[in-house]
């Protein structure tokens, strides 16, 4: 039963558990045994690799034609401008909106799994919250558009209507509430919720339990814990955590392409259809039916996304790791 | 050193009190369970609820307004105020921070689980209708049928069902290998090498899916041109979507194989390799399969990646390495942007058969991890030993 109650860590692995290091010369076939280790992890590296080589060098040709102007509002390949803000802005709203919705969500359901909830029901509830991140996200897209987008647009006109005067609470649309930026934002919390939760979840779960004990013993409440002992505790991991959220919202195809209505236009307001555009939907919408520099322009596209993607996953698994190795 | 801090009710002790008695080492050091819920508490619970229900009530009635959300939002915080000022009269300002913050806790965790339970009640009840209504036709049917005006009976996902098998089949054989050697590798390779990959996975396992059918239309399909589409490029795309993650899993499943194990296998004079087939992989087996089967779920409901390199078809194509496929989302998808009839209805079918496939693979998954390791993996054993605690 005591392994019911072990932290992550495995118990069994105690210091004197670490394998000895063997020199020796190795053997024919462990070095042909070795190669081929090194062998896939080499094609692993090669998807990265190759992923922004080819994106480089299809999408050159945009790259090329549009120049510093790639960093501009108009959106015309065909006719020579490439400029790329109106989708990176979407999809930076977008991901944005997502993490602000999930992260007290997320937040909260930590803490009710790791403190709250009764421990019998701690793998059931880890559970649930793993099953929403398998849920397709197509099929969340398509629950968005039927039920969530039409559903959200009586709040979202309450808020234009007496929060107006915020500019990011307007429509491009006059009357129009469906389909916004703000209603990707709604439905992709929902794919964000997942991973937030269950890496914070599993940071949080690290805090020293003598501490946490010390705390409660010295008369503070469970909540007075939570903010004295947990937070500042796991700070740096719940930062990583939102940040792969973030990672996480950037990404997210499906739900934005079904959803979203764009005219790809720089603007301020996000509660209505006819606004900021996204590049995720903008590759699928146009990618086979286009000409080649338009093509290109779309791959040039991809490029920023997969590489904005990269860099903030990357510094979130860092931070991550490191507050992980803070821990042990 | 007794455990008390996981074993709280949902209800808070009053703060004075210390949380629970400690009366020396507990036995089998496991936490004091400490359940008081005591009647006072839900009376405060129940009546801050009602008192506040009736006041936003009056005030949504009298001012004519007809808002469900909004009168939901309006109650929690009407709620939360009665509750806290009765709190904050009777137990002090510390009492009442800790059982806001309770209360906004199982309340934000509820909104965790809503979307959930919402989404799969809507599919089931928007796509039981398609699926059942004639019952086995929908599940080997093709959508060859399809008009504008055709009856849901008509068609079905067949074609799909079978294009997504062998997608996810071939990408999980192309997969399972790479993922299991780079996940020895990175973890028995201390070395800047293995450093760099076990990177480079961690950053591929949260790149856009989009990108991945980007990176094997350019791969694939260009070089091919029109005859690049098939049911192979798309395994190669959701391979690329795979590999990251259940490398990772196999990561971490790898790792906790004790040291001793590995010891002794090269100490009896075991070659590494042998050592790494014979008793570290075995060893760590249920993992390894658990790691497997949620990466074939995951993957298996992936739009993104194939929309470019399967190409879709209506009809049914056997043949992976040749012609255009079809597959569940990607029917899905094209289902979706089909005008009027009943479009609408056919690609809540598949959708409904989708999510069956996804969710059967994940509760899969979960069965077989909650067995120990090194274990039997045959179903009948599985079965009858049931779901086990895992110290998770």
């Amino acid at each position: 039963m005591t392994a019911v109650v072990t932290p992550p860590a495995p118990e069994d692995a105690g210091p004197d558990d670490v394998p000895m290091v063997l020199h020796s010369a190795p053997s024919g076939p462990d070095r042909v045994f070795s190669g081929v280790l090194a062998g896939s992890s080499g094609i692993v590296l090669f998807l990265l690799v190759g992923t922004v080589g080819f994106l480089c060098y299809y999408g050159w040709p945009a790259l090329r034609d549009g120049g510093i102007h790639i960093f501009s509002t108009t959106w015309s390949p065909d006719s020579g401008h490439f400029g790329m803000l109106p989708f990176l802005a979407g999809s930076v709203a977008i991901a944005v909106i997502g993490v602000a919705i999930a992260t007290p969500i997320s937040l909260a359901t930590g803490l009710m799994i790791n403190e709250y909830a009764p421990r019998r029901l701690k793998p059931a509830l880890t559970g649930v919250i793993d099953m929403l991140a398998t849920v397709p996200s197509i099929v969340y897209g398509f629950w968005g558009l039927q039920l969530i987008s039409p559903l959200q647009a009586a709040p979202a006109r309450w808020l234009a209507e007496n929060l107006g005067f915020v500019p990011i609470l307007r429509t491009p649309s006059p009357g129009q509430y469906v389909k916004s930026i703000f209603a990707c934002g709604l439905i992709c919390a929902v794919t964000i919720i997942p991973i937030i939760t269950s890496v914070s979840r599993e940071v949080m779960a690290q805090t020293p339990r003598d501490v946490r004990e010390a705390a409660l013993g010295l008369g503070g409440t469970r909540w007075g814990m939570v903010t004295s002992v947990i937070f500042p505790f796991s700070r740096n991991g719940i930062l990583g955590a939102v940040l792969l959220g973030l990672g996480r919202g950037l990404g997210e195809t499906m739900i934005v392409v079904l959803v979203l209505s764009s005219a790809n236009q720089l603007t301020d307001k996000l509660l209505g259809p006819g606004g900021l555009g996204s590049i995720a939907q903008e590759i699928t919408d146009n990618f086979e039916s286009s000409s080649p520099i338009y093509k290109s322009g779309l791959i040039l596209l991809g490029l920023a996304l997969f590489l904005t993607t990269l860099a903030v996953n990357i510094i979130a698994r860092q931070i991550v790791r490191r507050s992980e190795a803070y821990a042990s | 050193m007794s455990q008390l801090t996981e074993s709280h009710t949902p209800a808070p002790p009053t703060p004075p009190a210390p949380p629970s008695r400690v009366d020396g080492e507990p036995r089998n050091d496991r936490p004091i369970r400490q359940r008081r819920i005591a009647p006072e508490m839900v009376a405060e619970l129940g009546g801050s609820a009602v008192s506040a229900l009736a006041m936003v009530w009056l005030v949504f009635n009298l001012s004519g307004v007809s808002a469900p959300l909004g009168f939901g939002f309006c109650w929690l915080a009407a709620f939360l105020t009665v509750y806290g000022l009765l709190c904050w009269r009777r137990h002090g300002v510390v009492a009442m921070k800790d059982r806001l913050a309770t209360v906004a806790i199982w309340v934000g965790a509820l909104l965790a689980f809503i979307p959930l339970v919402a989404v799969i009640s809507y599919v089931v009840l928007k796509g039981a209708r398609a699926v059942f209504s004639d019952f086995p036709h929908f599940f080997y049917a093709d959508f060859s049928n399809y008009t504008l005006s055709a009856p849901t009976s008509a068609v079905g996902a067949g074609a799909a069902i079978v294009g997504t098998v062998e997608q996810v089949g071939l990408a999980t054989i192309i997969t399972v290998p790479l993922g299991m050697l780079t996940a020895t590798y990175v973890v028995d390779h201390r070395n800047f090498f293995s450093r760099v990959v076990s990177h480079v996975v961690d950053a591929m396992s949260g790149s856009p899916a989009i990108i991945a059918g980007l990176f094997v239309y350019l791969l694939w399909v260009v070089p091919h041109h029109q005859t690049g589409k098939s049911g192979l490029a798309a395994a190669l795309a959701l391979s690329v979507m795979m590999l990251p993650i259940v490398t990772r899993a196999a990561q971490e499943v790898i790792a906790i194989v004790p040291g001793s194990l590995r010891e002794a296998s090269l100490a009896l004079g075991s070659p590494q390799w042998r050592s790494v087939l014979r008793v570290i992989l075995p060893t760590a087996r249920v993992g390894l399969v658990t790691a497997v089967i949620l990466g074939v779920a995951r993957i298996a409901g992936e739009t993104a990646p194939v929309l470019f390199v399967a190409g879709g078809s209506p009809n049914y194509n056997w043949n992976p390495f040749s012609g255009q496929q079809d597959d569940l989302p990607l029917r899905v998808y094209q289902m979706i942007f089909q005008a009027g009839g009943n479009a609408r209805n056919d690609a809540w079918g598949v959708s409904f058969v989708l999510v069956l496939v996804v969710l059967t693979l994940f509760l899969l998954a979960r069965l077989i991890g909650a067995s120990g390791p090194g274990r039997s993996l045959a179903p009948w054993r599985v079965l009858r030993r049931g779901p086990q605690r895992s110290g998770r």
